[in-house]
């Protein structure tokens, strides 16, 4: 297991989040207190409707908190603007969708350049690749390749910028239980090869063994926080 | 309402800004063409009950003079229903606010001017009292530019006497609709207007009493015009008859039939260009729509929706559209016609105007934007019928994307993957790219159609008064003078240079063909007006060679050069000759003939005579010139060419501002409609990429270039394909406009081009702004919790 620093990535205190949809107003977090630590691999677990999504946004800078403070290292997210936070996506953060979300017009490699080009400190595009095992499918576009392997374009593409957190959001959900091993997997390679805080959300608890730590969300707030003692590979999961 | 109704206008106001820029095309192409046929049947109708009502005659002869009991016997020629014979001088006029005299034609009215033929409306005052002394009715558009009232004077020479006339009322007659001096291109109301004075008084002034210089012949029906003119033109021979000829040769019938065919072919170009891009958005925006609802298709058609239902609720979508278009483009034209018939009155002049609504082509025009409609959305609607549930409803693959031309030249590692990006997507959309850039190039076209003529006819002027005419004034007399007057001419004040000329009306044959006009006569080189070929090269005319003719008179008798023409002389009795033709030249007036003058003199079997003579003047005594001209009798006309180019240009810009100002607005409107659109539906296709670039850490700006780079290749592209189309639309429109006797050249100056492109630009520039104000509006969060569809 690797050594996790006792310096903070995250730091967030009393975080609430209320939408305002027409003349109802919804608490999506109620009160959300969490310290995220380099090299970890969290899992949020819950169910939907339970915030985790919102959480996630808020600390990939999607969204900002409605009160309470989120602080990225030294820096107070709860504060910054869009350009701002902008920046702090493109700096700091690799995301990972349920939906792969990738640019159709561009093959794969060029997925992961597009994100190298901009990032300060980037891996080399094809080592990105080579991480998430699809280095010989480099040139193929999103259209021809199976959904899987679109998502671990997705995770190389996510981590070609050597971010210091990769947010990753129900990275599994469209994909059949071989398949999301396998992309699982990927995941684990580039959190434990880089040493990336890693946070993955999901409603799947199978996927929660592999964890560090797993925290689970119920109705906007934080239920419980786990430590595994014993994490599981990715090849070993059941669900 | 019924559920799918609902929807109906549900996605008619989620889709509002490309329904407003698809109705709006659809209504300048219904407006263009509701516009130019209102117009001309208002025009038209205006004519035909002028023409009526006030009996514009059928038949016109000027003649020397010829006493009254002639007309008699030319009222018993057989088919002659009616003939009114008159007296006809030019008189040049003495304007308090103009230092050149002005130029009028004094017509004599009988006692009931209002009765007979080409009768007199009267628009102010009363009729002249024949008792009285010189009281004249003046033309309208004459009155207009003086400000004259009646019971204003005129200061005129009248048969080599200083006269004081009164005018005591304005009018208009069917036969001088368009009241053009002899030899202009364009009436000018300041310099050129008609008088109509009671006979008594007329033929004291011009020493014509019991005679006649001109008449005016109504036909009866069935009647053979042919024969008739050749009577007439038997029985006034021997008086120094001109030939007579029909309405169709009649100097204000004939601009009013070519502005009238003028406007007739062009009443097509622009709206089939509006119409066609209208089909083409209607296309795009359909497809869409049913690409984007085809799950919504799908689970109707699984509740038992059948295809014919659904068909019609994509259907009622166009319909919708087509009807404000429809509304939208009607009132548009007719408001539009309104302005243009009113633009036409300056120039033509008419008791009434009837304003005619083209109902008959306003439905004609919204029935071919609906086949534009239907025939833009055919394949998304037979998508529609053709669309299986069970299939629709599968989620679809990310788009298919292959290498663009780039790539495949293997040079796509030497851009940017965002350049990559949008290549790809343009070239994956191909067909769509294609249309856009089509679209925005037919705005770029529509423009340069707007704006060309305004080129075309500054060439025109440049070169017919920089090149050709470079007299500075021409003098016409009262009748043709000895050398002597060559002599006088010279010493007029300020006169530097003056060269005779020498008109003779006469008709040319060949063949069954034949054409009436004023042979020319003029120096063998002369350098003041000079006759050009293609070159610009002035043209010599030696004695001894044959005649010079304009292209556009070879093509009417159908000659060339080297055939021979039969000239008949009608103002003698000399049989006519048979001379060869040595040169034929292109022109943009009127059809022209011209001789060495001494050649002209041998037809005519007369010693030097002169019609007149063209001056090149010392510009400083301009003032002087025309004080001495105003007290010369025997000049009968002045016409001033610095004058009459100012006129031409100052009128020219006034005529063609509206159709610009129009052609402009819409020019621009279709390129902002396409590439507004164009922008659309990226921001629709790849709106999840564009968003996904944002969560990943793109900036506003970076990923606006994403876009804003598509549209800019679009417009880059439609640049250099819409300048030849514009080219070529113009072409078109010359050939148009041209008529029996006028041919214009086609000339399109780079200001034109640049304005053009500058419009176009400034519209994706626009269209650039909106979208990219959309583009900060992106849902970030949306977009990633949606499947790819």
């Amino acid at each position: 297991m690797l050594a996790v620093s006792a310096e903070r990535v995250f730091r967030v205190r009393g975080v609430t989040k209320v939408y305002q949809m027409g003349e109802v107003q919804v608490h999506a977090l109620r009160g959300i207190d969490l310290e995220l630590f380099p090299g970890e691999f969290v899992v949020i677990l819950g169910a939907s409707g339970s915030g985790k999504s919102t959480l996630l946004n808020i600390l990939g800078g999607l969204d900002s908190p409605t009160s309470g403070s989120v602080g990225f290292r030294d820096h107070d997210l709860s504060s910054a603007d869009e350009d701002e936070r902008t920046r702090y996506r493109r700096d700091h953060v690799g995301f990972v969708f349920q939906f792969y979300n990738l640019i159709a017009g561009l093959t794969a490699l060029e997925n992961v350049s597009l994100v190298a080009e901009i990032s300060p400190n980037p891996l080399e595009p094809a080592q990105a690749l080579e991480l998430v095992g699809l280095r010989e499918r480099k040139d193929h576009y999103p259209s021809q390749l199976s959904g899987g392997e679109q998502q671990r374009v997705a995770i190389a593409r996510a981590i070609g910028k050597r971010p210091d957190v990769l947010l990753c959001d129900e990275p599994t959900g469209a994909l059949d239980i071989k398949t999301g091993i396998v992309v699982l997997d990927a995941i684990a390679t580039a959190n434990r090869q880089l040493g990336t805080l890693t946070v993955v959300i999901t409603h799947n608890a199978s996927i929660s063994s592999m964890a560090d730590r797993v925290v689970t969300m119920v109705d906007g707030r934080i239920a419980k926080i786990e430590t595994n003692e014993h994490k599981k590979s990715a090849h070993e999961l059941v669900w | 309402m019924r559920t799918l109704d609902r929807m109906l206008l549900s996605d008619l106001l989620r889709m509002w800004r490309q329904g407003i820029a698809i109705s709006l095309l659809l209504a300048c192409g219904i407006a263009t063409f509701v516009m130019s046929t209102s117009a001309m049947q208002s025009l038209d109708r205006s004519r035909e009950f002028y023409y009526s009502e006030y009996r514009f005659a059928d038949i016109f002869a000027n003649l020397k003079r010829a006493p009254n009991e002639i007309a008699e016997r030319l009222g018993h020629v057989e088919g002659v229903a009616q003939i009114q014979n008159r007296i006809v001088h030019s008189v040049l006029l003495d304007m308090p606010n103009m230092i050149e005299p002005a130029s009028s034609q004094i017509v004599s009215i009988d006692d009931g001017a209002t009765a007979g033929l080409n009768r007199i409306f009267l628009r102010q005052g009363r009729l002249p009292n024949t008792a009285g002394r010189n009281e004249v009715i003046a033309s309208e558009s004459f009155a207009i530019a003086h400000k004259l009232r009646p019971g204003a004077t005129l200061n005129v020479t009248m048969g080599g006497l200083k006269e004081t006339i009164h005018v005591v009322g304005i009018g208009l007659s069917p036969e001088y609709v368009y009241a053009v001096q002899p030899g202009l291109l364009l009436t000018d109301d300041r310099r050129f207007g008609i008088l109509w004075m009671p006979r008594r008084q007329m033929e004291a002034a011009f020493n014509m009493e019991g005679a006649f210089n001109s008449i005016t012949i109504e036909t009866q029906a069935f009647s053979s015009v042919a024969e008739i003119i050749y009577q007439v033109d038997r029985i006034l021979k021997p008086y120094g008859g001109h030939g007579a000829y029909t309405r169709h040769d009649q100097e204000s019938n004939r601009r009013l039939m070519d502005e009238m065919h003028q406007m007739r072919s062009m009443a097509y170009v622009t709206p089939f260009i509006f119409l066609s891009i209208a089909a083409f958005l209607f296309n795009i925006v359909l497809s869409r729509l049913v690409h984007q609802q085809k799950e919504q298709i799908a689970s109707l058609r699984a509740f038992g929706y059948t295809r014919f239902e659904l068909a019609l609720h994509y259907f009622k979508f166009l319909a919708i559209l087509v009807a404000i278009g429809s509304v939208l483009g009607c009132l548009l034209g007719w408001r539009m016609s309104v302005w243009m018939t009113d633009m036409y009155t300056l120039f033509f002049r008419f008791p009434v105007l009837h304003r005619e609504f083209a109902t008959r082509e306003a439905i004609f025009a919204i029935s071919i934007g609906f086949i534009a409609a239907i025939a833009g959305g055919f394949s998304a609607l037979v998508r529609v019928v053709r669309m299986e549930p069970a299939v629709a409803m599968r989620p679809e693959p990310p788009q298919a994307f292959g290498g663009s031309l780039l790539d495949k030249l293997g040079l796509g590692w030497s851009v940017s993957p965002i350049v990559r990006m949008i290549l790809r997507r343009l070239e994956a959309n191909r067909r769509a790219t294609i249309l856009s850039v089509l679209g925005v190039a037919m705005g770029l076209a529509i423009l340069i159609l707007g704006n060309f003529m305004r080129d075309t006819i500054a060439f025109v002027l440049d070169t017919q008064f920089g090149r050709s005419q470079r007299q500075d004034v021409m003098l016409t007399f009262n009748e043709p003078l000895s050398s002597n007057a060559l002599h006088d001419a010279l010493h007029l004040p300020g006169v530097l240079l003056v060269e005779p000329f020498r008109t003779v009306p006469i008709r040319l044959k060949h063949g069954s063909r034949q054409y009436r006009l004023g042979l020319m006569g003029l120096l063998e080189g002369p350098s003041l007006y000079r006759v050009l070929d293609s070159q610009l090269q002035p043209i010599l005319l030696p004695e001894g060679q044959g005649l010079t003719i304009t292209k556009k008179l070879a093509e009417l008798l159908e000659v060339g050069l080297g055939d021979e023409l039969i000239v008949e002389i009608l103002e003698n009795d000399k049989a006519p000759v048979t001379v060869p033709i040595t040169a034929v030249f292109a022109n943009y007036t009127d059809p022209a003939a011209y001789l060495n003058r001494m050649d002209l003199h041998r037809l005519m079997g007369e010693s030097e005579r002169h019609s007149g003579v063209f001056l090149s003047v010392d510009s400083l005594e301009m003032n002087n010139l025309y004080k001495a001209i105003k007290k010369t009798p025997s000049v009968a006309g002045v016409l001033d060419n610095n004058a009459a180019r100012k006129n031409f240009t100052d009128m020219i810009a006034e005529n063609t501002r509206l159709m610009r100002l129009f052609n402009s607005i819409f020019g621009a409107l279709i390129a902002f409609g396409v590439i507004y659109n164009a922008a659309l539906i990226t921001l629709a296709e790849s709106g999840r990429d564009l968003a996904t670039m944002r969560v990943i850490g793109f900036s506003r700006s970076e990923v606006a270039a994403i876009l804003l780079g598509e549209l800019a290749i679009i417009t880059l592209l439609a640049i250099p394909i819409g300048i030849p189309i514009g080219y070529f639309f113009s072409y078109l429109a010359t050939l148009a406009i041209d008529t029996e006797t006028h041919r214009f050249p086609l000339v399109i100056a780079s200001d034109t081009y640049a304005y053009a492109t500058l419009v176009i630009l400034l519209s994706a520039l626009f269209s650039a702004w909106m979208v990219r104000r959309m583009l900060n509006k992106l849902d970030l969060l949306s977009v990633l919790k949606v499947k790819v569809s």
